[in-house]
């Protein structure tokens, strides 16, 4: 427990100390966004029916641009290897960096994406949903995710590899969080898909640690 | 067992006599059942003569879950115990079933849109295919991406083995979700549910697709050994 939270406050200092890094990744989900009115014309319908998709998608490339400085720092700089000689699990590692991670660029996210749901028109009744799904959805993303760019640590072309690794399996999150917006907007319970979202979550956080640790044991070899 | 065939030496001996068996097995069974299905089957009373894509479109898309299922279990094996013919095997098997799934996924496009009206939809099964497919691309690209191939092999084992969730998916795709594409008609708890005369030739180029894989993964894997030898060799010279 004491290397958990040793390695949690030394990655929140660490982002902290460089904020640029964490504003990028909101100013990249905005944008993508924003883009969305321009290239398919500002009529408010369009948009408000886009809205849930669009934002979701935009969340999910943002969290992939974040991933591969998770552990490609500290697989450079060596301090990967010294977290892995020391006494805490790598497993143990792996789930503060990711919960650091989350704190830092996913976070923000979710305090974004209501803006952006105005922006975009979507009708009021979806946006405690969207918050919800997205506090759900985000952090499974990110275990998701840590598993491919532990993975990808020393590949060739590794950021282009990371997409074609990840995207595929971020498809259920995808789903399921556009889900739960689109029921609470068309009147109907999201109870089913919102319980799909935590067991995504629940089961991402029980199994993404084990194979990111052996990703990880892999790139030290 | 495991130990058994880990010997290069011994898979290429064992695999020397099974070729041309699988060779011979694979050409008699799609020979008779292509015939089969494309001549001498009645046409389906709603389908017409466009039920023909489904003797090929059913043993690519059974492929396409089997071959990625040899993936990941011959991942797992190198994985655990470190077991250079099950690496190879994985390796060897990534392109060919990914040929399969684009199979099952352009026979399904063709034979869609005279009966379904549309070249694709968004359902469970073909979005959960189509992500099987792009597993295969993502696991070939991984396994490729490293200067050292051992690196490759082991961080593309432990996505394939991620990868695996898709598969159960896939397969129950048609009875959790309302799918446009029909359930399953041949494993059920209540016996097929086609027609003799359409079930002979479907399971005769199911086992000939089978059989198929086995020559062509025996193939590639034989061919990747002795390339490998090859490059020892010359190695060996350039040394000398």
């Amino acid at each position: 427990m004491n290397g958990f939270r040793a390695i949690l406050v030394r990655d929140l200092r660490l982002a902290l100390r460089q904020g640029m890094d964490s504003i990028m990744v909101v100013v990249f989900f905005v944008i993508a966004v924003v883009l969305f009115p321009l290239g398919v014309g500002p009529e408010p319908n369009i948009l408000a029916r886009m809205a849930p998709g669009v934002i979701w998608v935009a969340a999910l490339l943002s969290v992939l641009l974040s991933l591969d400085r998770l552990f490609q720092a500290d697989f450079e700089d060596g301090s990967l290897e010294l977290m892995a000689l020391g006494p805490a699990p790598l497993e143990i590692v792996v789930l503060a960096k990711v919960l650091a991670h989350w704190l830092v660029t996913g976070l923000p996210l979710i305090i974004a994406a209501p803006v952006l749901a105005v922006l975009m028109n979507m009708p009021a009744d979806g946006f405690a949903l969207l918050i919800l799904a997205l506090l759900l959805g985000t952090p499974a993303l990110n275990l998701i995710g840590a598993l491919g760019a532990g993975l990808i640590l020393g590949a060739r072309r590794g950021g282009v590899l990371l997409a074609l690794l990840i995207l595929p399996l971020f498809i259920p999150v995808l789903i399921f969080g556009v889900g739960a917006i689109e029921a609470a907007i068309g009147g109907f319970p999201a109870r089913a898909p919102l319980l799909l979202l935590g067991a995504l979550l629940a089961g991402a956080l029980a199994l993404c640690p084990w194979g990111t640790a052996s990703g990880l044991r892999q790139a030290l070899e | 067992m495991l130990n058994y065939f880990a010997n290069p030496r011994r898979f290429m001996k064992l695999t020397g006599y099974l070729l041309p068996w699988m060779a011979g097995l694979t050409i008699l069974m799609i020979g008779v059942g292509g015939y089969l299905a494309l001549f001498n089957s009645p046409p389906d009373y709603q389908q017409g003569e466009t039920v023909r894509i489904m003797y090929v479109h059913v043993p690519s898309a059974w492929m396409a879950m089997f071959c990625y299922t040899t993936l990941a279990i011959s991942a797992a094996v190198g994985l655990i115990w470190k077991h250079p013919v099950a690496d190879l095997a994985a390796r060897a098997t990534a392109p060919v079933g990914a040929c399969f799934t684009f199979l099952a996924l352009l026979t399904g496009a063709l034979w869609g849109k005279p009966m379904w009206g549309t070249w694709w939809v968004w359902d469970a099964r073909l979005t959960s295919v189509l992500i099987l497919f792009f597993l295969y691309l993502g696991y070939m690209a991984l396994n490729s991406a490293f200067d050292d191939p051992g690196r490759g092999a082991k961080a593309s084992a432990i996505l394939a083995i991620v990868g695996f969730v898709n598969v159960p998916i896939i397969k129950s795709s048609v009875d959790w979700w309302n799918t446009l594409h029909q359930p399953a008609s041949i494993i059920r708890m209540d016996g097929p549910t086609i027609h003799g005369d359409m079930l002979w030739p479907l399971l005769l180029m199911i086992g000939g697709f089978s059989t198929y894989f086995g020559w062509v993964l025996m193939l590639r894997m034989r061919a990747e050994l002795i390339a490998g030898r090859a490059r020892a060799r010359r190695q060996l010279q350039a040394e000398r």
